[in-house]
């Protein structure tokens, strides 16, 4: 499953069991929630916005990257969309694998890349105004 | 040609997509890349500045017709 949809919309036991395979031990799960602050200010919301026919092929090549390079029989990635309040999720990524090891690393590998490859854009909001994440030096 | 918009760049440009004449010496996706941040100086204050063209991150060599779909891509934070 490889989706772009509003925080409410995602559910994790649904992604989960997308991936389930009777050939995989280990399901490893990396759930990516949004924190309260950043470097020290409080943050209220974040918003997503998005590429969205690039983002889900940039998904797509990941997930495929994953079962190519970690043996993983399936791979689930949810990107959210629009508002995201403070102890939402923001992403959740499901890589099934026989073995536990490739999960992890599979799914390590998979945020890692997301945040270097995907076009998503997050806005933070603060009390005190907003800013593009990692738009400026 | 449009030009598809997001995140701080739709903010410097002012709208969600920009109309923009191709020029003679625009040839390749860094040619424009370099039309663009001259008319849009903003845009070189971005920790970074990129195409996509037809979907794929551009490698600054391609060649761009007026018929493809071109998009900029400042710095990604997903996740």
């Amino acid at each position: 499953m490889i989706a772009l949809k509003s925080t409410q919309e995602i559910d994790v036991n649904e992604i989960t069991a997308s991936v389930q395979s009777d050939a995989c031990g280990a399901i490893d799960i990396f759930v990516g929630t949004v924190r309260n602050n950043f470097k020290g200010k409080n943050v209220s919301k974040l918003f997503f916005e998005a590429y969205e026919p690039m983002a889900i092929s940039e998904l797509t090549k990941i997930a495929d990257q994953v079962k190519n390079q970690y043996q993983a029989s399936k791979v689930s990635i949810v990107h959210a969309l629009g508002d995201c309040k403070v102890g939402e999720i923001a992403v959740v990524i499901a890589v099934a694998t026989p073995h536990r090891k490739a999960s992890f690393d599979g799914c390590q590998y998979a945020i890692d890349t997301l945040k270097d490859t995907v076009p998503i854009w997050k806005k933070e909001f603060f009390e005190d105004g907003s800013h593009w994440v990692f738009s400026h030096p | 040609m449009k030009i598809l918009l997001f995140g701080i760049t739709k903010d410097i440009i002012g709208d969600a997509q920009l109309v923009w004449e191709l020029k003679e010496d625009q040839k390749t996706s860094n040619d424009l890349l370099d039309a663009l941040k001259e008319r849009y100086p903003e845009l070189q204050k971005l920790r970074s500045i990129a195409l996509a063209v037809n979907g794929e991150h551009a490698d600054g060599s391609e060649l761009i017709k007026q018929t493809d779909e071109i998009a900029l891509i400042p710095p990604m934070s997903g996740g």
